[in-house]
């Protein structure tokens, strides 16, 4: 069984006992223990299944590449899925689930598909489902559905906050490792701003834990002198629990800052997304030691050799009595020596090269360790756990020769550079045969925008295996990097380690090398998608050749943990069945991030009330008091209506016309846009962005406006104001008013700019408010101020001065029918004027009108909306409003386009009224039907509804639409199927159903 | 005139950082040759401060002159002047291409005051907000979140803020989610 030791554990407070719980069970820890290690000392060894056959799974790593040890953590708005294990750190109350079995870890029914494997091989998706068609719906999507996903998905609202921070430095250093922290030294000592992060809550990497001497003293002391001495250079900062996730253009880098894990009680946010500029970035992100491929060597207790003297040394954690290490290379040695020195036994180190180790090896003999060199494991006995090996010789084909008794495997298949960093823009890789491993190209590094490197890898991460050549190259890398960036590194020559000559490693991609399919089919590559030697070899039988192509043939790689330990030694088997060298073959892509970060982060601040910007009106909070229903019209929240007490939306809608045709409405159009353009080319410029005439309109009058694109399409309308000789004011739809801001000052900025026109967005300096009824003028006489008789102020005619007490300019314009003054004040007394309003035609039933009233409305009167009569196809002579394109003009945007065949074909649909024949509303974007069936056997059509609604003014439904030959086809009664089949008739009218002649608004 | 309320009306939190909403003021976007003599003359005497450099912002007691971009200024004065001071620049611009609108209503102010406050801004604008890249009298335009603002430093532990109107709610909630005790940054 995993126990803790009774000494040890560099990174336990054992003065502080903390309890948690594992599937339901209470379990006690140490303050410093992640949550693996924790387990391992409660002797849970096994914490999950695996993704596809639900095989048992233990932990393999100690840190951020363990694909097994996944949990379901924290309960309701703290839940999260697929936490890892060995990069939770521990704390009082921590809850967690194993996750991927039903109904218990360790009984599990899943664990079926294990014995149909043999049914399940690479690319057993693709083959599976290619057919027949209606298996997909009832046999293989339920099936996948229920096995897919390791985690569940959180069902409550997530509790926590989360932020960005924009950081900008010289240098950012991922990796605190001795690596990291010299680089910081050395850059730092030269004067760059500096940023030092570390994914762990410790600095110094494993160095403390390899028994690595540095300049004489032991790890531990070094890296506490150097954090003491970076802590006091101003220019340097230094952040734990802190990962690199991503490297992308122009030295941009995101880092992924674990606030409150491991103290979720804190008042604070949980997590920090660092965005980061930086001059140059320092990958210090050390190795990864890569498993052995030998048959069970995912069997519970089957650990790598580097993760087995981690737990031990820094949790004191023993994996059980009695482990084996089986190694290609030195560094298990090491293993080895620190359980044999914490008093547990080493049955045997099973050394794959027939010459064996170097200097660890005699110092491993000489503490009476067993080595047997040139063999390897056969095959690992045990189900949930490890109960033995059996050894044979590594160059057969795995003919038992003795079984050893063990409770636990430490395996090392040599070490891998964390290369992901420096791949993620661009940085190239280059195969290292005597370590068998891919490591930076230094000559192909990524490159700025002036094509110079800006990513340098340094220490083990390059390649450079041991610690004094590490801290050299870091060393290099530091002074580098503050030179690029415009710094004086000193000539201060590195630490030195104490250096450990190490015999070469032995590439061994499986083992024993001559295996037979039977243990081929056993020996793990990716633990957590279940992707075996055999499967790969599948692949590439049936002639999946390319590496990416493999990948997700049989998902390798493809698993929460982006195949950290699976990668290489994948490709390695792959390169083998191919009979091509592992370079040619090459990596998959490397992608940010380097783990898996909370979608929490990459959201930042942006959730709850504050998930995207809310624009408000000045009368946005009368609103709220008054029983506004929303609508979202871009950004803003416009009143759909205003509710009273017990009425429903609709009678609400149908009050508000009914009171704006009697008597008097009130109309918040604050949103509509108002550009200022000034300048002696003013009118030049608005006789081209608009289809009529601009700068003819005279001072003190309004005209009605058409703006197309350059294609000729519709793309927003309004009314124009000329303010003075070279000044016009544009009034543009809501949604319109940023777009076509941007729109003129595009035209202006890149093909007229030497016209002289100046524009200004105004929208939101002015509350616009709609007086609308029969009754508006005697409201505004009755606040008293400017003259708004008829004579003072006709129809399309605009005048400033003061009604009331307020600034106001007053455009007689009206998009209702009715007499109607549209009144912009300073959005600063918008509100004030508002009430002022209301209390001076509560006489009148005042009545606030909402945008659905306001559609109703122009219905009636037949005036057109954009985006409900224009969808971006639509052109001006679709709609009727060839009286709005001016005959004049040389040219305006849209006029060529406008004159193309498909824009002057007679076919188009045209704009007409719409009366249904029962009096029935018709159903919105109904199309009108057509004899026949088109080339696809689809019904023809010949029309459709662009508008509809129920006129309360008429009491009938009341509708516009565009239909083929419209204009020409007057009274003629056309078809309108309903979703369920039946039919709506509607006759063909004219669009202006209130009051054709125009007399109630000119009045 | 009387009735004139701001956005927030003084709405203020307390965090790291204190965000206020700083009332009305007078601004004006005035357009036009930023070399000409006759419209920095206009500005020296509107707002007794030269025409700020490229990123810059002069100011001179409750005036402010901001560079918007190569042909456009924010102009910033006593609200109960801007309408004046407004009509007296387009005066002395006359016979000159240039456009001078007030736009105090348009805009809401905000003041973020302590010794976080550059943190409570990096955390949502993407400038560089160190001591030695930011100092009094620069001026950003930029993004807060999702809202465009622009900002520049009053002095070492005070930075002035606009947005637009009717982002006002918005900009004061992510300014006081930001500023909120407990998520101290520590970097800058």
């Amino acid at each position: 069984m995993s126990t803790r030791l009774s000494t040890g554990g560099r990174l336990l407070n054992k003065a502080k006992q903390v309890s948690f719980q594992f599937n339901g069970k209470t379990m006690r820890g140490f303050e410093g223990d992640t949550l693996a290690s924790a387990l391992l000392a409660n002797d849970q060894m096994l914490m999950g299944r695996s993704f596809k056959y639900h095989r048992p799974r233990g932990v393999v790593a100690s840190g951020a590449e363990e694909p097994n040890g996944l949990v379901n953590l924290g309960k309701g708005g703290e839940f999260e899925p697929n936490a890892r294990v060995t990069t939770t750190e521990l704390f009082d109350g921590l809850t967690a689930e194993s996750q991927n079995h039903w109904p218990s870890l360790e009984f599990d029914v899943g664990v079926v598909n294990n014995y149909a494997s043999r049914f399940m091989p690479a690319g057993f998706y693709y083959k599976t489902f290619m057919a027949p068609a209606p298996a997909w719906k009832h046999v293989f999507e339920p099936f996948i559905r229920r096995a897919a996903g390791l985690g569940k998905a959180p069902k409550d609202r997530d509790a926590d906050r989360y932020e960005h921070f924009y950081a900008f430095v010289d240098v950012l250093i991922v990796g605190g490792g001795i690596a990291g922290l010299q680089a910081a030294k050395a850059a730092g000592e030269a004067g760059a701003k500096v940023l030092l992060i570390e994914q762990t809550a410790h600095w110094g990497g494993r160095a403390p834990v390899d028994g690595v001497e540095i300049d004489g003293q032991p790890a531990d002391a070094w890296i506490n002198d150097a954090i003491q001495t970076l802590e006091k250079m101003d220019n340097v900062s230094l952040r734990i629990r802190t990962m690199g996730a991503g490297v992308y253009d122009h030295g941009y880098a995101l880092a992924y800052e674990r606030l409150t894990d491991h103290a979720p009680a804190q008042d604070a946010p949980r997590h920090r997304l660092w965005r980061i500029r930086a001059g140059q970035i320092i990958t210090a992100t050390g190795a990864i030691e890569r498993p052995l491929a030998f048959a069970g060597n995912d069997i519970p207790g089957v650990m790598l050799a580097s993760a087995v003297r981690d737990y031990a040394t820094n949790w004191a954690v023993s994996p059980g009595d009695r482990t084996v290490v089986v190694t290609n290379n030195d560094d298990a040695y090491r293993t080895a020596i620190n359980l044999k020195q914490a008093g547990l036994e080493i049955p045997a180190i099973i050394d794959a090269r027939p010459q064996g180790g170097g200097a660890l090896a005699d110092e491993a003999r000489a503490l009476g360790i067993r080595v047997e060199n040139g063999k390897a494991i056969a095959k690992v006995k045990g189900s949930k756990r490890v109960t033995g090996v059996e050894i044979c010789a590594h160059a057969g084909e795995g003919n038992a020769l003795e079984p050893i008794d063990c409770e636990a495997v430490a395996m090392s298949g040599g070490w891998s550079p964390v290369v992901h960093l420096w791949s993620h823009c661009g940085g190239k890789l280059v195969w290292d045969d005597a370590q068998a491993h891919f490591r930076p190209n230094p000559n192909a590094a990524p490159k700025d925008a002036q094509g110079e490197p800006f990513v340098i890898t340094a220490g083990i991460a390059n390649g450079a295996m041991d610690s004094t050549s590490a801290l050299a190259d870091a060393d290099q890398a530091g002074k580098t990097a503050a030179k690029r960036t415009g710094h004086k590194p000193a000539k201060a020559a590195a630490p030195k380690a104490n250096a450990q000559d190490e015999a070469p490693m032995l590439p061994v991609w499986k083992m024993p090398q001559g295996a037979g399919y039977k243990l081929r089919s056993k020996m793990w590559l990716d633990y957590q998608n279940d992707v075996k030697v055999s499967d790969v070899q599948l692949a590439a039988q049936e002639g999946y050749e390319s590496v990416e192509h493999t990948k997700r043939y049989t998902t390798i790689g493809m698993a929460t943990d982006q195949g950290k330990l699976s990668n290489i030694n994948g490709l390695a088997i792959l390169a083998d069945s191919l009979n091509a060298p592992i370079p040619s073959v090459g990596t998959t892509t490397f992608r940010p991030p380097y783990t898996p970060i909370s979608m929490g982060s990459i959201g930042g601040e942006a959730r709850g009330d504050i998930f995207q910007p809310l624009n408000r009106t000045p009368l946005h909070a009368w609103g709220e008091e008054n029983g506004a229903y929303w609508e979202p019209v871009g950004h803003w929240r416009r009143a759909y209506c205003y509710q009273r007490s017990g009425e429903t939306v609709k009678q609400a809608v149908h009050r508000e016309v009914k009171a704006t045709r009697e008597s008097l409405g009130l109309l918040d159009a604050s949103t509509l846009g108002k550009i200022i353009v000034k300048g002696p080319d003013a009118g030049k410029f608005l006789d081209m962005m608009y289809t009529n005439m601009m700068s003819n309109l005279k001072p003190g009058k309004c005209r009605y406006g058409l703006m197309c694109t350059e294609n000729g399409f519709l793309t927003d309308d309004g009314v124009v104001a000329r303010i003075d000789d070279d000044t016009w004011l544009c009034h543009t739809t809501t949604g319109g008013a940023s777009r076509i801001h941007g729109h003129m000052e595009e035209w202006l900025q890149t093909e007229w700019w030497d016209w002289k026109v100046y524009t200004v967005n105004a929208t939101e300096q002015y509350g616009q408010i709609a007086v609308v009824g029969p009754n508006a003028r005697k409201v505004l006489e009755k606040l008293g101020g400017m003259d708004l008789s008829k004579e003072a102020l006709g129809f399309m005619e605009w005048k400033e001065g003061k009604i009331g007490d307020f600034d106001a300019r007053v455009f007689r314009i009206s998009f209702s029918g009715e007499l109607s003054y549209e009144i912009a004040v300073p959005a600063s007394q918008t509100r004030a004027f508002w009430d002022a309003l209301h209390e001076a035609g509560a006489e009148f039933n005042a009545t606030a009108y909402g945008t659905e009233a306001l559609h109703i409305l122009r219905a009636e009167k037949g005036f057109i909306m954009i985006g409900d009569e224009t969808d971006g196809t639509i052109i001006p002579q679709d709609l009727g409003l060839n009286w709005a394109l001016s005959k004049k003009k040389e040219d305006y945007l849209g006029k060529r386009a406008q004159e193309r065949v498909h824009m002057t074909d007679p076919d188009r649909w045209q704009l007409v009224g719409l009366e249904t024949v029962d009096g029935s509303t018709l159903p919105d974007g109904a199309y009108a039907v057509a004899d026949g069936t088109n080339a696809n056997g689809q019904r023809n059509t010949e029309g459709r509804v662009t508008s509809t609604y129920h006129s309360p003014t008429l009491g009938k439904g009341i509708a516009m639409g565009l239909i083929h030959n419209g204009p020409d086809r007057m009274g003629e009664v056309v078809d309108f199927p309903n979703l369920d089949g039946s039919i709506v008739q509607a006759k063909i009218v004219s669009a202006v159903f209130y009051d054709p002649e125009g007399e109630k608004q000119n009045v | 005139m009387s009735n004139a309320v701001s956005a927030l009306q003084g709405a203020t939190s307390e965090g790291f950082a204190t965000i206020t909403e700083a009332g009305l003021r007078g601004m004006i976007t005035l357009r036009g040759d930023l070399s000409s003599a006759k419209l920095k003359k206009a500005v020296k005497s509107t707002a007794g401060v030269d025409v700020p450099a490229q990123r810059a912002c002069n100011s001179a007691g409750d005036k402010a002159v901001a560079w918007m971009s190569p042909d456009e200024l924010l102009v910033m004065v006593p609200y109960a002047d801007v309408v004046d001071a407004t009509t007296r620049i387009a005066k002395a611009l006359e016979g000159e291409h240039a456009l001078a609108v007030n736009v105090s209503d348009a805009r809401a102010v905000f003041t973020i005051e302590g010794a976080g406050a550059r943190e409570v801004l990096a955390k949502l604008s993407p400038v560089d907000l160190s001591r030695e890249a930011f100092t009094t009298g620069m001026f950003r335009r930029t993004r807060l979140a999702q809202a465009a603002v622009a900002f520049w430093m009053r002095d070492e532990t005070t930075f002035e803020l606009v947005c637009f109107r009717s982002e006002a709610q918005y900009v004061f909630d992510v300014l006081s989610m930001s500023a909120r005790t407990g998520s101290e940054v520590g970097f800058l």
